[in-house]
C-alpha cells in the first residue's frame, strides 16, 4: 500500500496500538477475576482513533473523554504500570486509586480525564481550551466523547460558545455506533452526527476510524487550525467497540456479522499489513514487539499486584485543597 | 406468600397502573428495547408497544421537560432514570418547573409524574456514580420523595406515586433489584407519608430507609445478642416526613440513632434531629445521633468505600455509644 506516511510512523502506530489492546484484553481478563471492579468500559476495536491522534498533536496538548478512557491515557502517556494499578484500586495508580477505571487523570500528560456522567467533558473541553487562549498558550485541547453524548444539550450550547469565541478546541465524537443498547439510528434523525456542527457554522468532517491514517489526517488538519486562531472543529470518527458497552453488557443489540464487518477492519491488522507490504519489519521484529507489548502488560500486573491500597486517611484527603477544613465526621 | 425480586414488585407497579391508566406511559433510556438498564422494564414495550414504552436520547434534561410538559397536559408519565446521579442534569425541570407548575400557575396546571430510578453507592463505582440524594429533593417544597428498602413497600408505594395528583421523586437502588421478598398476589397500596417499625423494640431507636435499612436492621440484631433491643424505623416516605411514628418509638426507647447514606450536612438526619429534640426533647436521655456517609466524594479504592459507607458495626458502636456502654 502507498503511503505519504513512514515506517517510523507505522510501527509507532502499530506498537501503541497493540498496548492498548493487549493492556485492555488483561483488565477484561482480570475484571473476571473480580481484580479489577466497577465499571470498566474497554476500548478494543477503537485503537486507532488513538493512535492516529497521537502522531498529530503535540505532547502538551490538552485530551479530555469519558469513562472509556484507559486507551487515551496510555497513548497520551500514563505508563500501563499506572493504569493498571489504577484499575486495581491501589495507591501508585494514576489517581491514587481514588478515580478507578472511568476517571484516569495526569496534569503532567496534560489528561484531564475520565468522566462518568455523559456529555459533561464536552463542555469541559471547550473551558479548558478557553482558559489556554486566555492564558496566551498556544496548546490545542481535544474533547472527545461518544455517539451517545452527542445528543445532550451540552453540546450545543459548547459549540455555540466555542465558535462564539473561537476556542482552540477540536471536538471529537467517536462515533462506535451504539450508546449502550442504543444505535445511532434510534436517537435522532440526523444521522451523520458532524453535521451538527452546521448550526453554528463549524468546519466538521466524518473520518473513518479504523485507519490511522484518516485520524491522523483528519485531526492534524484540525488542530493546524486551531492553533493557528482558525478555532474550532467538530470530527466525527466512525469506529467501532468489538465489546460490550462495559463488562456487564452481553451486547445482543447487534449481530455477530455487524461486528465481523469491522473486525475485518481491525486497526492493527490494518497497519500491520502496511508494514509487511512495505518490508518495514521482518517477522522477527513484529514478534519482537509482541514480546515488548507482552512484557509490559505483565509487569503491569505484577505492579498492581504489589502495590498497596491507599491508606484509610486518604478518605477525606483531596476533597479540599485546604488542609485545614474542617469536615464533619459525626 | 409468594416471594418475587425488587426489579418485579417496580414492574408490576407500573404495569399495573398502565393497565388501569392509559394515561401512563414510562419513558427513559434504554427502557424499551434493551428491557431496561437493570431490567426493571423488561417485557414492558412488548405489552404496552412503543407509544407507552420510549427509549429515549442520553438527554436528562430534555426528556424530563417532555415528562413535566407532559404532565401539566392531561398524561401521567414516569420519568426512569438510569441512575439519579444522571437526574441533577434535569434537576432545573424537577425543581424550578414540576415543583413549581401547580402555584406559579395559581393552581391552574398540575403536575402528576414520577421521576424514578436507583440512587445511591453501588460497589466501587467512583465519585460520580455514588450519590444519595433524597436530601437533595426532600429539600423542595412541590414534590414528595419516596426511598423505599423492599419488594413489597416498593410495589405498593410505586402504585401511590403513579396515582399521586403532585410530582413525586422515586428512589431504589441498584444493588436491591435482585432482593427478594414477600409481595402478595392481590392488588394493594401502600400510603405515602408512613413510616413502618420494620423491628419493635424497647431500648433504643434507630431510623433509616433505602438499602442502609439492611445495615439498621443488621445492627438490631447484632445488638439482640448483646442483649440490646432496637426498634427499627424504615421512613420510606422521606417527605413528607412521618416524624409522628419516630416520636411515638422514642417516647418508649428514649434515644435515636439515624443510619442513611447522605452526607451529613443537611441531610435528613438533620431534620429528623430538629424535629425530635422540638417535640421529644423530654423523652431524649441521650443526644441524638447518626451515622452518614463521609463528608466527601465517594473514592474507587475498595477500603476507601469502606470507610465512606455506614456500616453494621459503626452502627452497633454508636448505639452502645449512645447506650452509655461505651467507656
Ligand atoms: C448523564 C448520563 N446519563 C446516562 C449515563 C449512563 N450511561 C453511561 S455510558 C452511556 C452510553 C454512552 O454512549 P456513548 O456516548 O455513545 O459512548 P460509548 O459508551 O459508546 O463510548 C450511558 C447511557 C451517564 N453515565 N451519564
Ligand atoms: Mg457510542
Amino acid at each position: 500500500m502507498q503511503t505519504p506516511f513512514g515506517k517510523e510512523t507505522y510501527l509507532y502506530w502499530y506498537e501503541l496500538m497493540l498496548l492498548l489492546r493487549r493492556f485492555e484484553e488483561k483488565a477484561g481478563q482480570l475484571y473476571g477475576m473480580q481484580k479489577i471492579r466497577g465499571f470498566c468500559h474497554l476500548y478494543i476495536g477503537q485503537e486507532a482513533v488513538a493512535a492516529g491522534m497521537m502522531t498529530a498533536i503535540r505532547d502538551d496538548d490538552n485530551i479530555i473523554t469519558a469513562y472509556r478512557d484507559h486507551g487515551l491515557a496510555i497513548a497520551k502517556g500514563i505508563t500501563p504500570n499506572e493504569c493498571m494499578a489504577e484499575l486495581y484500586g491501589k495507591a501508585t495508580g494514576c489517581t491514587k486509586g481514588k478515580g478507578g477505571s472511568m476517571h484516569f487523570f495526569s496534569k503532567e500528560k496534560r489528561f484531564f480525564g475520565g468522566h462518568g456522567i455523559v456529555g459533561g467533558q464536552i463542555g469541559l473541553g471547550a473551558g479548558i481550551a478557553f482558559a489556554d487562549q486566555y492564558l496566551d498558550n498556544d496548546r490545542v485541547t481535544i474533547a472527545m466523547f461518544g455517539d451517545g453524548a452527542a445528543r445532550q444539550g451540552l453540546l450545543h450550547e459548547s459549540f455555540n460558545m466555542a465558535m462564539l469565541w473561537n476556542l482552540p478546541v477540536v471536538f471529537i465524537c467517536e462515533n462506535n455506533h451504539y450508546a449502550m443498547g442504543t444505535s445511532v439510528s434510534r436517537t435522532s434523525k440526523v444521522l451523520d452526527i458532524y453535521r451538527l456542527a452546521d448550526a453554528y457554522d463549524m468546519p466538521a468532517d466524518s473520518v473513518d476510524g479504523m485507519s490511522c491514517e484518516e485520524v491522523h489526517k483528519a485531526i492534524d488538519r484540525a488542530v493546524r487550525r486551531a492553533r493557528e486562531k482558525g478555532g474550532p472543529t467538530f470530527l466525527e470518527i466512525k469506529t467501532y467497540r468489538y465489546r460490550g458497552h462495559s463488562m456487564s453488557d452481553p451486547a445482543k443489540y447487534r449481530t455477530k456479522e455487524e461486528l465481523e464487518e469491522y473486525k475485518e477492519k481491525d486497526p492493527i491488522n490494518q497497519a500491520l499489513a502496511t508494514i509487511m507490504q512495505n518490508n518495514w519489519a521482518t517477522e522477527a521484529d513484529i514478534e519482537a514487539i509482541n514480546a515488548r507489548v507482552k512484557q509490559q502488560v505483565d509487569e503491569s500486573v505484577k505492579f498492581a499486584e504489589d502495590s498497596p491500597y491507599p491508606s484509610d486517611d486518604e478518605l477525606l484527603k483531596d476533597i479540599y485543597v485546604d488542609q485545614d477544613y474542617p469536615f464533619i465526621t459525626d | 406468600m409468594r416471594t418475587i425480586p425488587f426489579r418485579q414488585a417496580l414492574r408490576e407497579a407500573m404495569e399495573e397502573e398502565m393497565r388501569r391508566d392509559s394515561r401512563v406511559f414510562l419513558m427513559g433510556e434504554e427502557v424499551a428495547q434493551y428491557n431496561g438498564a437493570y431490567k426493571v422494564s423488561q417485557g414492558m414495550l412488548d405489552e404496552f408497544g412503543p407509544k407507552r414504552v420510549l427509549d429515549t436520547p442520553i438527554a436528562e434534561l430534555g426528556f424530563a421537560a417532555i415528562g413535566v410538559g407532559a404532565a401539566a397536559n392531561g398524561t401521567r408519565p414516569i420519568i426512569e432514570f438510569m441512575t439519579w446521579n444522571f437526574a441533577v442534569l434535569a434537576l432545573d425541570q424537577i425543581l424550578n418547573h414540576a415543583a413549581k407548575m401547580l402555584s406559579m400557575s395559581g393552581g391552574h396546571f398540575s403536575c402528576p409524574i414520577v421521576f424514578r430510578g436507583p440512587n445511591g453507592s453501588a460497589g466501587q463505582l467512583g465519585a460520580q456514580h455514588s450519590q444519595a440524594f433524597e436530601s437533595w429533593f426532600a429539600n423542595i417544597p412541590g414534590i414528595k420523595v419516596i426511598s423505599v428498602s423492599n419488594p413489597y413497600d416498593a410495589k405498593g408505594l410505586l402504585k401511590a406515586a403513579i396515582r399521586d395528583e403532585d410530582p413525586v421523586v422515586f428512589m431504589e437502588s441498584e444493588v436491591m433489584y435482585g432482593d427478594v421478598g414477600e409481595v402478595p398476589e392481590e392488588e394493594y397500596i401502600l400510603p405515602i407519608g408512613k413510616a413502618d417499625v420494620k423491628r419493635e423494640g424497647t431500648d433504643v431507636t434507630i431510623v433509616s430507609f433505602n438499602k442502609m435499612m439492611k445495615v439498621a436492621l443488621g445492627a438490631a440484631e447484632e445488638l439482640a445478642k448483646e442483649g440490646i433491643s432496637a426498634e427499627v424505623i424504615d421512613l420510606r416516605t422521606i417527605r413528607p416526613l412521618d416524624w409522628q411514628t419516630i416520636v411515638t418509638s422514642v417516647r418508649k426507647t428514649n434515644r435515636l440513632v439515624i443510619v442513611e447514606e447522605q452526607w451529613p450536612f443537611s441531610s435528613i438526619s438533620s431534620e429528623i434531629s430538629y424535629r425530635i429534640q422540638k417535640e421529644a426533647f423530654d423523652y431524649l436521655d441521650a443526644p441524638i445521633r447518626r451515622i452518614c456517609s463521609a463528608d466527601a466524594n465517594m473514592h474507587y479504592a475498595p477500603n476507601l468505600v469502606a470507610a465512606f459507607l455506614p456500616d453494621i458495626s459503626k452502627t452497633v458502636k454508636l448505639v452502645k455509644d449512645v447506650m452509655y456502654q461505651i467507656k
